[in-house]
């Protein structure tokens, strides 16, 4: 066996906020939503737990208008590391036709993600549920926890968050009570690139630049991935040579005129980015601390 | 997902510099770690354009960008203008990443500031330079010292408001260094700055040009990033048991001390068990060592067991195993701290039970001074004593953080209410000096929740000793106490039955229910000896057995014409007829104890009195009130 490479202190310090909240869990889950983070977050559970498989399920909470690329990318990561993959959608939101096209991406959001979400945890009732959040993403975020405590009905308190000294995590809950994780929480973009590119980690090609068919909307290039988004109104699909550096409901993900062919061009780009990634999230703008009075109602 | 090897490319990890940046409110934080961070290109367009939205909205800085506005994330805090709780804010230069921890400045968040300061290796202490040193600064370092930080930069901020004089700034960094001379930092570097304008932030300033340097980026470069220590002994606490077959059994932790290599010997604490380290098991490899900071999973090469909460060390140094200690503790929590009350304590990987016994002193912050306290009120700190409901495997925070400090939380809410450092211990749980798995007299007390004693009555015939006895092992027996009574007529029905009253066979008598007592006591029993035993000598002899303490004599004084005109047993009127020979006080000696813990006259107490007096001197285990007097 050829020797492991020394370990980062980002790394040693996600594995062993790993270990520590499988040990407070009655039924853990690891939130996955196909992108980067998540194939880190997975890289690291593996780490963590090897050479046993992580103790947990993946979740995937689909709002059925993810890219074809990621949901190529889910199974193939679920056969191949041999983890159970739970996919939820919210059939009732399904049923009504809860579409971002139509109903605009404030109320699919929160129909097809924030309720669906709430729906898989209590369905399953998962008690601890690890996410990819990073700190450096928004405001919001660079206060939280990394064992985010939630209430009953998945509330976020800002004000009454638990105070976390040192590396010792209170993961005490009582019945109806869940913990959020966040073994991110102090990476940042870079680090997550630097890391993929380090630990050759296979993320969706949707991030790596290539010619795509774009239509201009709300100032960023969106890439209609099936028929169920129209064109508008003067709209005309264009080529351009664009990737992501966010991926979720295609219709809500913009694209960035990109030359980054690969990981390594890809921090190159980022080490020099003007913009920040959520820029290209339609979800995030919608309204001012939009970020913290969703997580208040339980969005991830 | 494939497996492949990883590579040990270019993009590798950076190291981290930790650090938290205080002082009082409005004295700069937010304006300097933003300046920070926009000078090293770490904000981006779109994040600086929400910032110029919201600078019209709540800024101070009139048509200029706030940069505070970065940090304030929360909603309150942008609206109220004060930062409520702790920022995590990351930025890279080549070669190094930071964590910034920015925390609030109020002295109602002092707890958040604490939460900041426990993982920073670094303190950014911001002085207005018009102000000077204020309460909140002496406050603030006295916190940082506290929590262990060793390297502090004094950042002199608004320096454009004191037009840049030299001396102003002097006399900040004289006083400085004066008050903090006893707070232990290894170093101290003072800089002049205008957070505002940039100066000395990432470069020279040539509006200090009487300022040699370094800017404040340089000092973070040069600064030691390492909160956890790679020198001292191997320390490792056990976070998680690995057993995915029969044949593999993996220690999983974070290393908290020291460095680790296969054929290491290593002690699992506390059982005491010794083995070697056989690999570092890694993800698709074995690692050739490993140390401080690195999570891990270790096999070992003897089957031992360890579960999580245990520690594995070096065998041959291993750190202490204690129950109680001497902390420093400050709460955080609205709900006053009750001394004497259960709470649950996280050292490490170990979750038990913990009562904070007594409240030493509480430390004034602002001044250092320690005041007498009974309770705790939230952002207090005081020096206190704590006692655990098992032993634990620690280190002095000082030594080393990760073994050292903890948090209490409340059994109820399950809310984090307090965080402490662990000074030294009080008392050493000895039984670490065994072999393993020896079950000793603390091992078989512990389970009894109890103190093993003897309590040794001694006393004329008739003179109340049974009535007394049989009293106190009821009451002890009521308060779940384990005992056992040794009454001087019992055994001579059976294990002394072939002695009678001659003086050695009454000196061997005593002797045989002391060495009797002797085991029960070690059983971890309550024992109630209640024999004449006339004799001193005999009787200091019995006391020998015993540890100090543990030995509780008790002397039933009764007149011997009281005793004679009881006779309950018709014994009396025997010997005054000659019926019975050597009886005491007749015509055999009885020789009063000169100095017995508990002397009843049984003339003015009645026996409970007589047994309140005696529960007193039995004293009190763990969890109960203490004595009264
Ligand atoms: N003139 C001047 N004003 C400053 C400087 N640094 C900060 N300020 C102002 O001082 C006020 C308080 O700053 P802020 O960063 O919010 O302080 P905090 O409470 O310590 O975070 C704001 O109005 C800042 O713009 C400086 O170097 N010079």
């Amino acid at each position: 066996m050829p020797d492991a490479e020394p370990l980062s202190d980002l790394e040693s310090e996600s594995i062993e906020i790993f270990r520590e909240a499988v040990a407070a869990a009655r039924n853990p889950v690891l939130l996955y939503s196909i992108g980067k983070d998540s194939s880190v977050l997975l890289h690291l559970a593996r780490k963590a737990f090897y050479p046993a498989k992580p103790p947990m399920p993946l979740l995937h909470v689909d709002t059925t208008w993810k890219f074809r690329e990621m949901y190529a990318h889910r199974d193939r990561t679920a056969r191949e590391t041999g983890m159970q993959l739970i996919v939820h959608v919210n059939e009732e939101g399904l049923r009504a036709g809860v579409s971002p096209v139509t109903h605009g991406s404030e109320y699919h959001t929160n129909v097809m993600k924030t309720q669906a979400l709430r729906q898989a945890l209590d369905t399953h009732g998962f008690d601890v549920i690890f996410g990819g959040a990073r700190r450096d993403e928004e405001r919001s975020r660079a206060k939280e926890r990394i064992f985010s405590f939630r209430g009953r009905g998945h509330r976020w308190e800002p004000r009454t968050q638990r105070p976390e000294l040192w590396n010792l995590y209170n993961a005490r809950m009582r019945p109806g009570e869940t913990m959020r994780v966040f073994p991110l929480s102090n990476w940042t973009e870079l680090d997550v690139w630097r890391y993929i590119g380090a630990k050759r980690i296979p993320v969706v090609p949707l991030y790596f630049s290539m010619e795509r068919k774009v239509v201009r909307r709300g100032g960023t290039w969106i890439m209609r991935d099936d028929d169920r988004m129209p064109l508008l109104e003067g709209e005309v699909e264009e080529l351009r040579r664009v990737r992501f550096r966010t991926l979720g409901c295609y219709p809500l993900s913009g694209a960035i005129e990109s030359e980054a062919r690969n990981v390594a061009e890809i921090i190159a780009e980022t080490a020099s980015a003007t913009t920040s990634e959520r820029q290209g999230r339609l979800i995030d703008s919608d309204q001012p601390g939009s970020m913290e009075r969703k997580k208040q109602e339980g969005y991830f | 997902m494939p497996v492949a090897p990883e590579s040990t490319g270019s993009g590798g990890p950076l190291p981290t510099l930790r650090f938290i940046t205080c002082g009082s409110v409005d004295d700069g934080k937010s304006t300097l770690v933003g300046r920070l961070l926009h000078d090293t290109r770490s904000i981006c367009d779109d994040q600086l354009s929400a910032v110029e939205i919201d600078s019209r909205r709540h800024g101070t800085r009139g048509e200029r960008v706030d940069l505070a506005l970065l940090l304030d994330g929360l909603l309150a805090e942008r609206e109220q203008g004060i930062t409520i709780d702790v920022a995590y804010r990351f930025f890279a230069v080549p070669g190094r990443r930071f964590v910034v921890a920015d925390a609030p400045g109020h002295e109602q968040y002092t707890r958040n500031m604490a939460t900041g300061a426990s993982t920073a290796s670094l303190a950014i202490l911001l002085v207005d330079a018009r102000k000077g040193m204020l309460v909140q600064t002496c406050r603030h370092a006295r916190i940082v010292s506290l929590l262990g930080i060793r390297q502090v930069v004094l950042a002199v901020n608004k320096m454009d408001l004191v037009d840049f004089d030299p001396l102003v700034f002097a006399a900040i960094d004289g006083a400085f260094r004066t008050f903090s001379a006893d707070l232990g930092f290894a170093s101290v570097t003072s800089i002049p700055l205008c957070a505002v304008d940039g100066d000395n932030v990432i470069g020279d300033s040539d509006r200090t040009p009487w300022y040699p340097g370094p800017p404040l980026l340089e000092c973070l470069m040069r600064a030691d990033v390492r909160t956890t220590d790679a020198r001292g002994p191997f320390r490792m606490p056990v976070q998680w048991v690995s057993r995915p077959n029969q044949d593999f059994r993996g220690f999983a932790g974070r290393i908290a001390r020291g460095r680790i290599a296969p054929g290491d010997r290593v002690r699992v604490l506390p059982s005491g068990r010794e083995s070697a380290v056989r690999a570092i098991v890694a993800w698709q490899g074995e690692l050739p060592s490993a140390m401080a900071g690195d999570s891990v999973m270790l096999t070992l090469a003897d089957d031992v067991d360890a579960s999580r909460g245990d520690t594995i060390v070096a065998a041959a140094a291993p750190p202490a195993v204690a129950d109680q200690f001497q902390v420093h503790l400050l709460w955080m929590h609205e709900h006053a701290l009750v001394p004497g009350r259960q709470y649950l304590m996280k050292l490490h990987a170990n979750e038990v039970t913990a009562v904070i016994t007594t409240i030493k002193h509480r430390v004034e912050m602002n001044t250092g001074a320690h005041l007498a306290a009974r309770t705790l009120a939230m952002n207090e700190i005081a020096v206190a004593t704590l006692s655990t409901g098992r032993p634990l495997a620690f280190e002095p925070y000082r030594e080393s953080r990760p073994m050292g400090g903890f948090v209490l939380i409340d059994r109820m809410t399950f809310e984090t209410v307090g965080a402490g450092m662990i000074d030294f211990a009080l008392r050493r749980a000895s039984n670490i000096h065994w072999q393993a798995l020896h079950v000793d007299r603390e091992a078989r007390a512990a389970l009894k929740h109890q103190l093993p004693r003897c309590i040794w009555f001694t006393g004329l015939s008739g003179s109340g000793k049974s009535t007394i006895a049989n009293l106190l092992e009821r009451r002890l027996h009521a308060e779940g106490r384990h005992t056992y009574l040794l009454d001087g007529d019992n055994v001579r029905h059976g294990l002394n039955r072939d002695l009678g009253f001659t003086e050695a066979d009454r000196t061997e008598n005593v002797r045989r229910v002391a060495e009797v007592a002797k085991l029960m006591v070690d059983a971890g029993l309550i024992v109630i000896a209640s024999l004449i035993s006339p004799y001193r000598a005999e009787r200091e002899q019995a006391r020998g057995l015993f540890a100090s303490g543990e030995f509780v004599e008790v002397f039933v004084d009764t007149p011997l014409d009281v005793c004679e005109a009881r006779d309950p047993k018709g014994l009396y009127r025997k010997a005054r007829s000659g019926d019975l020979t050597n009886f005491t006080g007749i015509d055999s000696p009885y020789e009063p104890p000169p100095a017995p813990e508990v002397h009843v006259r049984t003339v003015d107490m009645s026996p409970e009195a007589a047994v309140d007096r005696i529960m007193e001197m039995v004293s009190p285990d763990e969890g109960r009130p203490g004595p009264t007097s």
